[in-house]
């Protein structure tokens, strides 16, 4: 048995990876070939134990094999261990696809560290791979050395006829690069249970419990978290209980018995890597859901969602609809038009008013996202981006809806827009958000992804009262005085700071008063077609808009913090001539790609967008103090065209539109071309 | 009518959550300071005049009364009502209300819609608002022509109907918007004539009255394009024959009086087939006349006699309350999920929500 080795491609985010690189192996690119653990000479049942200070894993099997679950309870072990961590479920779109076969096969990567990662991994240095399908589909991501862990039992003729083996890849000599462990799950799965009495079938369907165990015992996880959420989740079925606390147990006794396998690794909990305070394991969607629940409590108002179910985007609405005890309202409506336009009737009505969706629904929100515009009612209109157009991929990434969240109704009609970075900022971006919302009165866009959504990392979890106040003022009383000395309430009367109008909800005595989506007059709101007003309106509600407070951008640039710590000044250093410019969920893979350029000797400054509109004040001087601007994303250009268009800067774009996130690698490469452009 | 409420009382179930007005209130209160557009003569302005003169019979505080349209001309309907209203966009009204109902109980909410509005780009949003029986009442407008638009045919349009989108003759079946809401489920269904102020806010008050969805079409003439629509159920000679009115536990008798002093012309069931008919009651004798039950559970009887008008001619139209029946409430059911919620968890506490149950510390 080897060492667990990794190619260069997995160092991406090891700005604090202690073990240096094996001198005179990195020069074809592909390999470091230096092991970046210690073995410490440890004993795990009599083992050896290395130390790594960092794995990633990747759980690949059948749609109905239970991966998903597989992985979620790895990660909740991992979390549980305090190592700092980061997902990516990837999984077809049919619920059950064809079994056995190539779109069929779901995976979830897990990457997990004695330090600060940002990303899934590029490529596993573990495979676990439940079927023949499963091996196909992600044999190419896994590099040569690498671990893999197969189910032989399901490599008979059928199973690999249906993906194309002629021969078994485990005979022929086509995994000979790989360190292969060939495991018969079914089998050990199947004998483990006998006692339990139970059908061949319902035995089998515990086998993802097995690969969990031997995983755990291989990677030194705590096993209590496991067994729990087992018995709790089949409360019901004890047996079934059991069977799967069973098979857990066998798989985790098998990697201790068997000469196979014959070392177990451990990474240490990432202690230096997180300030401290308490910690959790969330996704994005779950943090979202949590932001926005936080944003109702923090406004003292009463969260109403409506929505229409729309993959990655349910989780959402499934999660609010658990709290009714916050006093949050979930709609499930007719068609995603009902959805955003009970939020809006509910926004009337004084409620912090939510709709989620994706892409497509987004497409059909549009006409009542324009009325919320007309209206100037807060409304956050929550968009986890999905590959498109049309029907797309449905479970993949993509952050293509940019430009539809920025342009995608009639008329003249801005919306702020909001991009949470990471899984655990989906919290602070939901909260925004909502903060927006209520405080200008308007329509905001929180524009999450797929990735996000789905992948999970720690969060510190904050003290509530670190949360910041969202209370509003709704509207109690006359706001302005005619020329006779009446005293009236004009619902388009502007604070000037901030140029939103008063919310003044119904059940409110002496402000009655009719609100549309014709044009209104300045002031008063009636029904206006004067020229000169409409004009006035345009420009008062784009105004509105741009004049929205958000933060500065900050950009990361070493070479510039050294020499002002120097005592040179800003002025004086010779900062990076090249600029990385992202938003959105390309945070992690830019991140850990701008390390890496830097661990090479690479000067890059790195900025990320939260605020797509406005934009942050300082953004055109960023942009203009360096020679180049590399703007990745995963869609064709959207950002680099707004910025092109904005700021007339020559944003170079770099694309990609699979589906899947960036590699750390593949970036590090595209920024160490600008750099030396 | 026999489903009214005694006038000035507001201690009807549907509106118990909605607070009363501390002073009297006369017509007045309810109208705008904005100018009425309708072209001359059109229909909308008696409905709004018999809105405006019924909304002093519910006592309600106005501030807690929502008018909530859609587009078309009916929709600017909220613009006239000095309480609050939103003119939203087309279609959208029911969804609109539904989240404004939802969320405040304490809402007496309205939707003002019409035929193109509610049954064709509208239509999957009535529906679902009528099978989820959410507490709103909506008032359909149904001049059966498109008129903001300047005259296309609408979902209500006879067919072969000659208009600008159709010069040679209107190809698609028309909707019967009883038939329509009887079928998806509504707990309360009434149709009712622009022109008959009594008869109008007979059916008002018996919405009002009713907690749930309650929709009312009413007939309105479009005096430009579609002028004289309903002309059969206005002219008193025609509309003997034209109109059914139906009372609760009356039988159901119309056309010139017989000697008991009712119509002389009865609905009964034809034994053969289970459906309805209009028969001589001479013929049948008075005690065959089927007695109409607008509470009965079953939407059958309702639905039959929403079958009887005959969509070219009008005649045999039924108007009054089809069906007025007690279900369950959306608005009051989602209440209770958040009161049992509250009663089984307690009331949220966001710090223990964010903390969930599987933490670590990380000491520094």
């Amino acid at each position: 048995m080897t060492s667990q080795v990794s190619s260069q491609a997995e160092q991406a985010d090891g700005a604090l990876t202690r073990e240096p690189q094996a001198p005179g192996t990195g020069a074809d690119g592909g390999k470091n070939g230096g092991t970046h653990g210690g073995t410490d000479g440890g004993k795990n049942g009599g083992k050896e134990v290395r130390r790594l200070d960092r794995v990633i894993i990747r759980f690949a099997g059948d749609s109905g094999d239970g991966m998903q679950l597989t992985g979620d309870r790895f990660t909740s072990e991992t979390a549980t261990f305090g190592n700092d961590l980061s997902t990516l479920p990837n999984f077809p779109a049919e619920i059950r696809a064809p079994a056995g076969t190539l779109p069929g096969v779901s995976s979830f990567q897990l990457h997990f560290a004695d330090h600060d990662i940002l990303t899934p991994g590029d490529a596993p240095n573990v495979l676990v791979a439940m079927n023949p399908a499963a091996l196909k589909a992600n044999l190419a991501d896994v590099p040569r050395g690498a671990e893999i862990i197969v189910n032989t039992d399901e490599f008979t003729k059928r199973p690999m006829a249906k993906v194309g083996y002629d021969v078994s890849p485990l005979e022929d000599g086509s995994l000979e690069a790989y360190n292969v462990h060939p495991v018969p799950l079914t089998t050990l799965t199947i004998e483990a249970l006998k006692e339990f009495g139970l059908s061949r079938k319902e035995a089998e369907r515990s086998k993802n419990m097995f690969a969990l165990g031997l995983l755990s015992w291989m990677y030194h996880r705590p096993t209590e978290g496991t067994e729990a959420f087992l018995r709790q989740k089949f409360a019901k079925k004890p047996d079934i209980a059991e069977a799967n606390v069973a098979a857990f147990r066998a798989g985790w006794n098998f990697g201790e018995t068997t000469e196979d396998f014959a070392v177990s690794y451990e990474v240490a909990p990432a202690t230096q890597a997180f300030p401290t305070g308490t910690y959790r394991n969330i996704s994005g969607n779950l943090a979202l859901s949590y932001g926005l629940i936080a944003a109702g409590q923090q406004a003292d108002l009463p969260l109403y969602l409506g929505s229409y179910p729309i993959t990655p985007a349910s989780d959402i609405l499934h999660e609010l609809s658990k709290h009714k005890n916050f006093g949050v309202r979930t709609f499930q409506a007719e068609d995603e038009i009902a959805g955003i336009g009970a939020a809006l009737g509910a926004a009337f009505g004084g409620a912090l008013a939510v709709t989620t969706t994706s892409g497509p629904g987004v497409a059909l929100k549009s006409e009542t996202i324009g009325l919320a515009v007309s209206l100037e009612l807060p409304l956050v209109i929550v968009d986890i981006q999905r590959g498109g157009p049309s029907t797309g991929l449905p479970t993949k990434t993509e952050q293509a809806d940019l430009l539809q969240a920025m342009y995608g109704r009639n008329g003249e009609a801005p919306v702020p827009i909001v991009a949470p970075k990471t899984p655990a900022d989906c919290f602070d971006a939901a909260l925004d958000a909502a903060r927006i919302a209520l405080t200008y009165r308007t329509p905001v866009f929180l524009l999450s992804d797929g990735y996000l959504a789905n992948g999970s990392e720690p969060w510190r979890i904050p003290e509530v009262d670190e949360l910041p106040d969202l209370r509003v003022q709704f509207a109690s009383g006359a706001n302005h005085t005619l020329a006779d000395g009446t005293e009236v309430f004009w619902p388009y009367k502007r604070d000037e700071q901030t140029l939103a109008r008063p919310w003044a909800v119904p059940g409110t005595p002496g402000l009655e008063h009719r609100i549309g989506g014709i044009e209104k007059q300045d002031g008063t709101g009636n029904i206006s077609y004067d020229p000169a007003n409409h004009n006035f309106m345009v420009r008062t509600r784009q105004a509105k808009i741009d004049g929205i407070e958000v933060p500065d951008l900050e950009v990361d640039d070493p070479t510039v913090e050294a020499a002002v710590h120097d005592g040179q000044g800003a002025a004086a250093a010779q900062g990076a001539d090249t600029l990385v410019l992202g938003w959105g969920s390309t945070y992690g893979p830019i991140t850990a790609a701008v390390r890496r350029v830097r661990r090479d000797g690479g000067r890059v400054a790195q900025a990320h967008l939260r605020h797509l509109n406005p934009f942050p004040r300082n953004l055109g001087a960023v942009l203009a103090r360096y020679d180049k601007v590399v703007v990745p994303e995963m869609n064709l250009g959207q950002l680099a065209t707004l910025l092109r268009a904005k700021y007339l800067v020559d944003a170079r774009s770099y694309t990609q539109v699979s589906g899947m996130p960036f590699k750390a690698e593949q970036l590090a490469e595209v920024f160490k071309e600008a750099i030396n452009d | 009518m026999t489903e009214t409420i005694a006038e000035g009382t507001s201690s009807i179930e549907a509106l118990s959550l909605v607070p009363k007005a501390e002073a009297k209130q006369s017509m007045k209160d309810f109208k705008s300071d904005q100018e009425v557009r309708w072209c001359p003569g059109c229909g909308d302005y008696a409905v709004l005049a018999a809105v405006q003169g019924f909304m002093p019979e519910l006592g309600l505080a106005k501030e807690n009364i929502v008018f909530v349209s859609g587009i078309g001309c009916s929709s600017r309907f909220p613009y006239y009502m000095n309480t609050y209203g939103m003119h939203s966009i087309h279609g959208r009204a029911p969804a609109i209300a539904s989240g404004l109902a939802s969320s405040r109980r304490d809402l007496s909410v309205w939707v003002v819609t019409g035929d193109g509005d509610a049954l064709s780009i509208g239509g999957n949003h009535l529906i679902h608002a009528l099978r989820r029986n959410v507490n709103l009442k909506i008032l359909l407008f149904n001049n059966r022509i498109y008129g903001l638009t300047k005259g296309q045919y609408s979902p209500t349009s006879e067919v072969g109907k000659i208009t600008k989108s159709t010069p040679m003759g209107s190809l698609d079946a028309p909707f019967n918007p009883v038939s329509l809401a009887i079928g998806a489920e509504a707990s309360f269904v009434a149709r009712t004539v622009d022109s008959d102020r009594k008869h109008l806010t007979g059916v008002l008050r018996a919405a009002a009255a009713h907690p749930g969805t309650a929709l009312v079409e009413i007939y309105q003439n479009c005096n430009i394009f579609n002028d004289g629509a309903f002309e059969v159920l206005k002219d008193k000679q025609q509309a003997e024959e034209a109109v059914i009115r139906l009372e609760h536990g009356q039988p159901i008798r119309f056309g010139a009086l017989a000697e008991d002093g009712l119509g002389s012309k009865g609905v009964v069931r034809d034994p053969a087939t289970g459906d309805l008919k209009v028969v001589d009651v001479a013929t049948v004798g008075a005690d065959a006349v089927l007695v109409h039950d607008a509470h009965q559970a079953s939407p059958t009887t309702a639905f039959a006699l929403s079958r009887l008008a005959d969509p070219d001619t009008l005649h045999h139209t039924p108007i009054g309350v089809l069906r007025n029946v007690d279900r369950p409430v959306y608005d009051t059911l989602m209440g209770e999920q958040l009161d049992t919620a509250i009663e089984q968890k307690g009331k949220g506490d966001l710090a223990s929500l964010l903390a969930g149950n599987d933490t670590w510390t990380v000491v520094g």
